[in-house]
């Protein structure tokens, strides 16, 4: 039982990040934007929260940063995505790219400093209940904060006028356009919020799941998040069934070589993104389920006439 | 109320619209009043769509005024509009295919109504105007003829004074065009105004009171249609008579069939696509068939099929005797056959290259015409490209412009003339003239006929009836993926073609609901 609940533990914790750049991700996306450059604005995200936190030693002062990090990251990218129109892949592989070095020379004084950890919530009696107590009510803010972030957007998306306006503009700019939306607000709206919730993943790997600092530390989970969404073909709903089945084979290594299992450990290593992989080929084979929910306007350019 | 009762509806002074060199509405003045069915009249690139855009809102003019009721109003967004009463059905449809009926209307409604409250106003609206719609229904599931009523409908709730209808009939069989006219009339007679935009003369006479004609960005006149002719409407449109085409019977001495199609099916490649059933006919040597159909009853997999876009199993698809079903279409062009799709920019051409370089596209990597061996020759490619130029009239702004440079119709008229370069035995064209201008229709028609006497034979697959009944031999209707059996186009009416074409949309609407 032990076990279970150390497993059920460690997934939550590996999957939360996921969440919560993959939602971000996912508004970004049904708005009809894609940005790549989830990986560096988690890292961003990830050295301000720790930089933050370690310098005040308020980690809740880091996440903010982090939040203010992220969109700040995404405003880059909204600037010249939308507003100079440049290619959107080539814009958030650049933003990556960036995040990348931006991270690592801010972070540079901090390798190998002690982090602070962001406390977990403790509410005396349930989170002392068998099994349940610690896996339901013994959680930190931000594994709460991105399961309410997905309710919300979820919730939004298909029940809220103004989600109805960001699935409209993702499926055809031109009549959004042309009935007086302003697709260009609407979309950096998006993106930005999709930079919030980068940062707070970012936030969730450098005080939560390592609470310290090294470079290139989300290890690639910025475009596992990405594919996440493609997964879930842009249905919150599937999003959070993808994460925490992401997150559990992320694990899946650990624990595989824990338990002894003779199968070299670069293979488990690579498990998560072969998965990815496997997934991605499974999904993009079924052509009638992906014209259904892509939003149509992915990734091209809106320039409206003068 | 004294605010302007007496006044026009709308008064429109001195709008002027360039884009660089280009002025698409020069100096345009006229008057709408109320109830009355106003109509627009020009060819494609008269500056219709501009000055709509700039009556709606959708863009600014460079200079003049609109008057409202009497006051001058400044309309800087659609959502001005709107406000004062200004509804719009546009022609290339503003819907949102992922979304459903009620969601769609909900975007242009000012007020941001409750969904099922909205729902049930939809089928109220709908069913009151004779438009019956399911609002829980998502775009991509419906028809064209049923998307332009969601577009009437949505336009209808928010109780417009004036109702602008970009070329509706465009997509509508007849009697759905005649439908979409009851409606009309009824909300003329309640008083609301309605701006016509059309190029068909017979529905301007018929249903407009008024008719304001306008040519290369300029007004040309305003006058009452009750009192022209079709040919003098016609003249004023187009600046000068339009030659009619030149038609004779096929004579057809031997019977050699070149195209011969049996038992042809193709199964959906996925949801948006029509499944082919059991099409079979065969075409000679010396006639035009036409395939007349609503867009969307499986024009398009019809043409990939017999262009070999799609390849088809053998003994399906015979070209000269040739057994070509699963040949590709570089080898069936090389049996002498000839393709022009209807995506003329992108799919007939790289837009972004040359038309000289355009022309090798469908050399079929045979010698001539600019192709050696593995090899370019650009002397001989430039030949080709002025001499096609030369013999279709393509009028072009350089020597050897980019695809994307020309004009619709100059391209068509490229497109068409690569492939009478290749003088072909067969010629199979999906919609030869969709959005092209008058003058360039009557060339391309033409040369179709032309073509067709001198010995090959032509397939045209077209929703135009006009363009069927002054080329075509035969015609046979394809709707839902069947093909009726040919029929001689002398012997055949409009309304009859009409109710072929319309009996599948009745079945059609029945799946969707």
């Amino acid at each position: 039982m032990e076990l279970f609940e150390a497993f059920v533990l460690t997934v939550i914790t590996a999957a939360t990040p996921l969440l919560l750049a993959a939602t971000g991700e996912l508004v970004t996306e049904r708005a009809g934007v894609l940005n790549l450059g989830v990986e560096g604005m988690m890292l961003v995200g990830a050295v301000s929260a720790f930089a933050v936190a370690v310098t005040t030693g308020s980690p809740i002062l880091g996440i903010l940063a982090a939040m203010v990090a992220g969109v700040s990251m995404a405003a880059i990218f909204a600037f010249f995505a939308l507003f100079l129109v440049t290619n959107q892949v080539a814009t958030g592989l650049a933003l990556t790219l960036f995040g990348l070095g931006v991270s690592g020379m801010l972070g540079a004084s901090f390798v190998g400093e002690p982090g602070v950890k962001l406390a977990a919530i403790h509410l005396p009696g349930l989170s002392e209940l068998p099994l349940v107590g610690r896996i339901l009510f013994g959680q930190d803010p931000l594994v709460y904060g991105s399961l309410i972030i997905l309710l919300g957007v979820s919730f939004l998306l298909k029940r809220s006028h103004v989600g109805l306006v960001v699935r409209a503009v993702g499926d055809n700019h031109h009549s959004a356009h042309a009935l007086g939306y302003n697709v260009l607000m609407i979309r950096v709206a998006a993106v930005l919020f999709g930079g919030l919730c980068a940062g707070l993943g970012g936030a969730y790997l450098s005080l939560v799941y390592t609470p310290q600092w090294t470079e290139g530390m989300t290890a690639g989970r910025g475009w596992i998040a990405v594919a996440l969404v493609v997964f879930s073909s842009w249905i919150p709903g599937r999003l959070l069934i993808g994460a925490y089945l992401f997150g559990a084979v992320t694990l899946l290594q650990f624990h595989l070589q824990a338990v002894g299992v003779p199968v070299p450990s670069q293979f488990l290593s690579a498990l998560p993104y072969a998965a990815t992989v496997i997934v991605l080929v499974v999904i993009s084979r079924n052509r009638r389920l992906l014209r259904t929910h892509t939003p149509a306007m992915l990734g091209s350019t809106f320039v409206p006439d003068k | 109320m004294s605010d302007g009762r007496d006044e026009p509806l709308l008064s429109v002074s001195s709008i002027t619209k360039r884009f660089g060199e280009l002025t698409a509405n020069d100096d345009i003045h006229f008057e709408i009043d109320r109830g009355e069915i106003h109509a627009l009249l020009g060819e494609n690139g008269a500056g219709k769509s501009t000055l709509v855009k700039i009556l709606y809102g959708a863009l600014q003019p460079d200079s003049g005024q609109i008057r409202w009721q009497g006051r001058p109003v400044s309309v800087s967004n659609p959502a001005i509009a709107r406000r004062l009463g200004i509804g719009m059905v546009f022609q290339h449809f503003s819907l949102f295919d992922a979304l459903t009926i009620t969601e769609n209307i909900a975007l242009a409604l000012p007020k941001r109504p409750r969904l099922q409250v909205l729902a049930r106003d939809i089928a109220r609206v709908s069913e009151e105007y004779g438009l019956p719609l399911n609002p829980m229904a998502q775009i991509h599931d419906l028809s064209v003829g049923q998307r332009q009523r969601v577009e009437i409908v949505r336009c209808l709730l928010q109780d417009p004074h004036l109702i602008i209808m970009d070329e509706p009939t465009s997509v509508l069989t007849p009697q759905e065009a005649d439908d979409l006219f009851v409606t009309l009339r009824r909300l003329s007679a309640e008083g609301r105004s309605i701006l016509y935009i059309s190029h068909r003369l017979r529905e301007v006479k018929e249903l407009c009171s008024h008719v304001t004609i306008l040519r290369h960005g300029k007004l040309i006149s305003t006058c009452d249609p009750q009192k022209e002719t079709s040919e003098s409407l016609a003249r004023l449109m187009v600046g000068s008579e339009i030659r009619d085409v030149r038609t004779s019977a096929a004579t057809i001495a031997e019977k050699r069939v070149l195209l011969s199609v049996r038992g042809l099916s193709l199964s959906a490649g996925d949801q948006f696509d029509v499944t082919l059933r059991d099409i079979s006919f065969d075409v000679c040597a010396g006639e035009v068939c036409a395939i007349a159909g609503i867009a969307g009853n499986g024009q398009s997999e019809l043409f990939d099929a017999l262009s070999g876009e799609r390849t088809v199993e053998n003994n399906r698809i015979y070209i000269d005797g040739n057994d070509a079903g699963a040949k590709g279409i570089n080898e069936r062009r090389k049996i002498g056959a000839a393709f022009v799709a209807e995506e003329r920019l992108g799919h007939g051409t790289a837009p972004q290259e040359t038309l000289s370089l355009n022309v090798l596209l469908t050399q079929a990597r045979m010698n001539g015409n600019g192709i050696r061996g593995p090899f370019i020759d650009y002397g001989e490619a430039v030949e080709a490209k002025d001499r096609i130029c030369t013999s279709f009239d393509v009028r072009k702004s350089s020597a050897d412009p980019r695809a994307y440079e020309l004009s619709g119709g100059n391209l068509q008229k490229f497109v068409v003339g690569r492939e009478f370069n290749r003088a072909p035995k067969l010629l199979i064209v999906n919609q030869p003239t969709w959005g092209v201008d008058a003058g360039a229709s009557a060339h391309i028609r033409q040369s179709l006929i032309d073509l067709a006497r001198s010995g090959a034979a032509v397939v045209v697959i077209s929703q135009d009836l006009d363009e069927i009944f002054e080329i075509a031999d035969r015609v046979a209707v394809l709707s839902r993926g069947k093909l009726t059996p040919f029929t001689s186009s002398r012997e055949t009416s409009r309304e009859t073609l009409g109710l072929l074409l319309g009996g599948a949309r009745e079945g059609e609407a029945a799946s969707a609901a």
